[in-house]
């Protein structure tokens, strides 16, 4: 038998705070996913006009004053929020955990973009003049200010910041995590990813002028990857936070222990702004894969990053066939059908959708598959209804990101 | 606008900020600070209504009046008086 990594290498996940457009708790965001529950629903914005976005309606003064709101930003309070709730879940002994020795690691997709049209949005109604541009500016649109409301919130005095990794953020928060515990950096990691992008129109006009924005008479059927008739995404915000520990801190204090971070891998297409490259997608899991020395008939859950544009599905089946063809027994599943792209929390949001799976051992299904394109046919893919499985204990999360960015993490029952 | 209409102003300015304090009990003659959870970006944001609201230009060296009501009231008074009540 090959000896495992010392227990202070062990990273596992003890604590999960989220807010999805479908629920605002993980329970309530598993109940939705098991009861094939949507939360996208008709939005406006301005310029844009009338469009579909998966909203979330957490209590957003639950751990901040009105003035905090003021104050801040929408990715701060869903960061907050999130940051709240994880430190319940995991039962650690916030006031006397030494807040030095936390740090804090958010995904997110982009930054600055909300404020920054709101900005413009007011000091076109004072004809250009920048006397009357906001002081507030600068610290709502610094690249770390989702992480740093969650420092001033929480009173954290370890390191805060973001990670920029377009849609791959997410795992890439958790993977930033797990390395600075590895590191002996801090000893409670917060980190997971935000999203604010229902408040920026630029992202809604882009999508569109990409011909990559979904639209549908049924708000709930709008977010379809893997059907024949999808035409693209819906746009979320969202997010979520997780407390990750050293396993022998964990098992020491008594924990509950969601699961071990066993592997992961982020690498780069290097090849297009936005066609993702399947090679490299490939690659990246094969990695992780290695990472964990696992095979791929070891993973029960493979949870999918498929947006709903015509070409992400079929590259990222062509990746997922190519690394789990020896494994039949592998399912494969998606949260973005429910919820829309939360961006910079998609990759988070659906990991922990899949979590509870290694207690209910139920594959949550991917929803509106009407007509399944012949491109995205895997043969594990769980359609519109639930799947008991006899055991589940492992689960991969793919994200992959614009300009190329490709996250892969794989979680394993303790 | 009148001495009133000017304190008018300010509450209704400050309730803008400071939207979890009740400022039913302001002491005008207290400092803000004394009474009021403010900070140097609250006291940015009040130079910044009385611009967008009323278009009046308060120099960098003149913000040490707006410590309290009474002396914020005071040092508007010249300035708005000739002004429409928004």
């Amino acid at each position: 038998m090959v000896a495992g990594p010392p227990d202070s290498h062990r990273i596992v996940i003890t604590g999960i705070g989220l807010t999805a457009p479908n629920g605002d708790t993980l329970r309530a965001f598993r109940d939705s996913l098991l009861d094939c529950r949507s939360g996208v629903t008709p939005y406006e914005i301005r310029y844009v006009g009338s469009t579909l976005a998966g909203v979330c309606r957490f209590d957003e003064l639950k751990y901040q004053k009105k003035k905090d709101l003021r104050r801040g930003t929408r990715a701060g309070s869903v960061g907050v929020y999130c940051a709240h709730e994880a430190i319940a879940d995991s039962g650690i002994d916030w006031g006397n955990v030494d807040k030095a020795q936390v740090g804090i690691y958010v995904g997110v997709t982009e930054h600055g973009n909300v404020e920054t049209e709101n900005e413009i949005y007011e000091l076109k109604g004072f004809d250009y003049d920048t006397k009357f541009w906001s002081h507030h500016h600068n610290p709502r649109t610094v690249a770390n200010n989702p992480a740093g409301e969650i420092s001033l919130n929480l009173g954290v005095t370890g390191p805060h910041y973001t990670i920029g990794a377009a849609c791959a953020a997410g795992n890439a928060g958790l993977i930033q995590g797990v390395q600075m515990l590895r590191l002996g950096e801090v000893d409670l990691a917060l980190c997971g990813g935000v999203s604010e992008s229902i408040h920026t129109f630029g992202i809604f006009a882009s999508f569109k002028s990409q011909g990559a924005l979904a639209s549908h008479a049924d708000p709930t059927k709008a977010s379809r990857p893997f059907d024949v008739n999808r035409n693209g995404i819906v746009v979320a915000e969202g997010g979520c936070m997780y407390t990750l520990e050293r396993y022998s801190d964990a098992r020491a204090r008594g924990a509950k222990i969601y699961g071990e971070i066993v592997g992961y891998h982020l690498n780069s297409d290097a090849s297009d702004f936005v066609l993702p490259n399947p090679d490299r997608q490939a690659e990246c899991m094969q990695k992780a894969l290695k990472r964990a020395k696992l095979n791929p008939e070891d993973v029960d859950i493979v949870s999918t990053h498929a947006t709903g544009t015509a070409s992400g599905d079929a590259q990222e089946c062509i990746a997922l066939r190519r690394v789990f063809e020896s494994s039949p027994r592998t399912l494969f599943n998606n949260a973005k059908s429910y919820i829309g792209h939360a961006m910079g929390a998609a990759g988070a949001l659906e990991l922990a959708g899949n979590l509870l799976a290694f207690e209910d051992h139920v594959c949550h299904p991917t929803i509106n598959v009407d007509e399944l394109d012949p491109e995205c046919a895997l043969p594990g893919l769980v359609a519109n209804q639930p799947r008991e499985m006899s055991r589940t204990t492992t689960i991969l999360n793919n994200s992959f990101g614009m300009l190329g960015i490709n996250s892969v993490l794989i979680v394993k029952k303790v | 606008m009148t001495t009133a209409d000017i304190k008018e102003a300010i509450l209704d300015i400050l309730e803008g900020i400071t939207p979890d304090d009740d400022l039913s009990n302001l002491k005008d003659d207290v400092p803000f600070r004394e009474q009021l959870e403010l900070d140097s970006m609250d006291f940015l944001d009040i130079v910044m209504e009385l611009r967008k609201r009323y278009r009046v230009q308060i120099p960098e060296d003149d913000y040490i009046e707006l410590r309290s009501m009474q002396s914020t009231v005071a040092y508007l008074e010249p300035l708005m008086k000739n002004l429409q009540k928004a």
